[in-house]
């Protein structure tokens, strides 16, 4: 069973993340075929005993609906993305979604930047590669990228760039330029 | 799509059967872990339970006749993911799918894979 990797197909996981209504919808449908993906989450209400009836727990599912865009690069060799969902009490699906993802993309909107400070707390936390794309909203005023990445506290190392995610040749630079900081980040220039 | 008329669907109320009615109840299974990218493949080899497969099943048999996503699959049959990976537990369990965890190939994918990534992304 000495599989030579290459052949194998490779499958790359890249999610979307951002404050409720920034365009992470949007910014999958600009670059991949978009399709809807549902879970069916159990959710049990933690801290309260379970009602031991026998054996029927107290328990209601939620179904929460993802994003999810695939980019075929080649056969064999393709980039999903998923877009995370924004409410804060679907954060327990972060940690499957962002298990084993080469990178994140956190869409930003100046007028409401506190929105994606969880996201960057966790990827930082986590030490999932990300950028912050900041959506240019029409009517929105324009920040410099230097000027969102003080205001949220951000690493050097880590790309801020403006973008429009209607736009597909905005959404590719977003793409490229977050697969470009995964590959810096994997491979640290050496000396 | 070919399938869809496999499924019981009320074109107003969506599917008339329950989700987990389809898995007999269980929201757990062997498949628990998969991960979203996991690649699936069916491995042809026949079955032997007892329960009989069902529409979904085969289904998913059919869309694993080459390497397909946990994701994929649960996006084209259109059920939740929770559902699909019991019924993916069950066939792996039956030896029917062989599934390839992403991991397997480390967790960071080469250099060169990324790099061909990249310029296949400015290619679109």
């Amino acid at each position: 069973m000495a599989y030579e990797p290459s052949e194998e197909p490779v499958a790359l996981k890249i999610l979307v993340a951002g404050g409720f209504g920034v365009g992470k919808t949007t910014l999958v449908g600009a670059i991949s075929e978009i399709r809807p993906l549902r879970t069916e989450e159990v959710l049990s209400d933690r801290g309260i005993g379970v009602d031991d009836i026998d054996g029927v727990e107290a328990k209601t599912t939620t179904t929460v609906a993802m994003d999810f865009g695939r980019i075929t690069i080649r056969e064999g060799l393709v980039v999903y993305l998923f877009g995370t969902p924004g409410q804060e009490r679907f954060w327990f699906m972060w940690d499957e979604l962002s298990y084993g993802a080469l990178g994140a993309v956190v869409l930003a909107d100046t007028r409401r930047l506190t929105d994606c400070f969880p996201s960057i707390d966790y990827f930082e936390q986590r030490g999932t590669p990300f950028i912050v794309a900041v959506n240019c909203f029409d009517g929105a005023d324009r920040h410099e990228p230097e000027d969102v990445r003080i205001a949220l506290d951000l690493d050097p190392d880590i790309p801020v760039i403006l973008c429009d995610v209607r736009r597909r040749a905005s959404a590719k630079v977003v793409l490229v330029t977050l697969v470009e900081h995964a590959l810096r980040t994997l491979t640290p220039a050496a000396g | 799509m070919s399938a869809s008329h496999e499924l019981w669907l009320d074109e107003d109320a969506g599917r008339v059967v329950r989700p987990y009615a389809l898995t007999r109840g269980r929201t757990r299974s062997s498949g628990d872990d998969l991960d979203l990218i996991a690649m699936v493949t069916a491995t042809g080899a026949p079955y032997t339970g007892e329960a009989g497969l069902g529409p979904e099943e085969r289904r998913i048999l059919d869309l694993a006749e080459r390497p397909v996503s946990v994701a994929d699959i649960a996006s084209e049959i259109d059920l939740p993911l929770g559902v699909v990976r019991v019924l993916l537990g069950d066939l792996q369990d039956q030896g029917m799918i062989s599934v390839r965890a992403p991991a397997q190939a480390g967790p960071r994918p080469h250099e060169r894979i990324l790099k061909e990534v990249i310029n296949g992304l400015r290619a679109l």
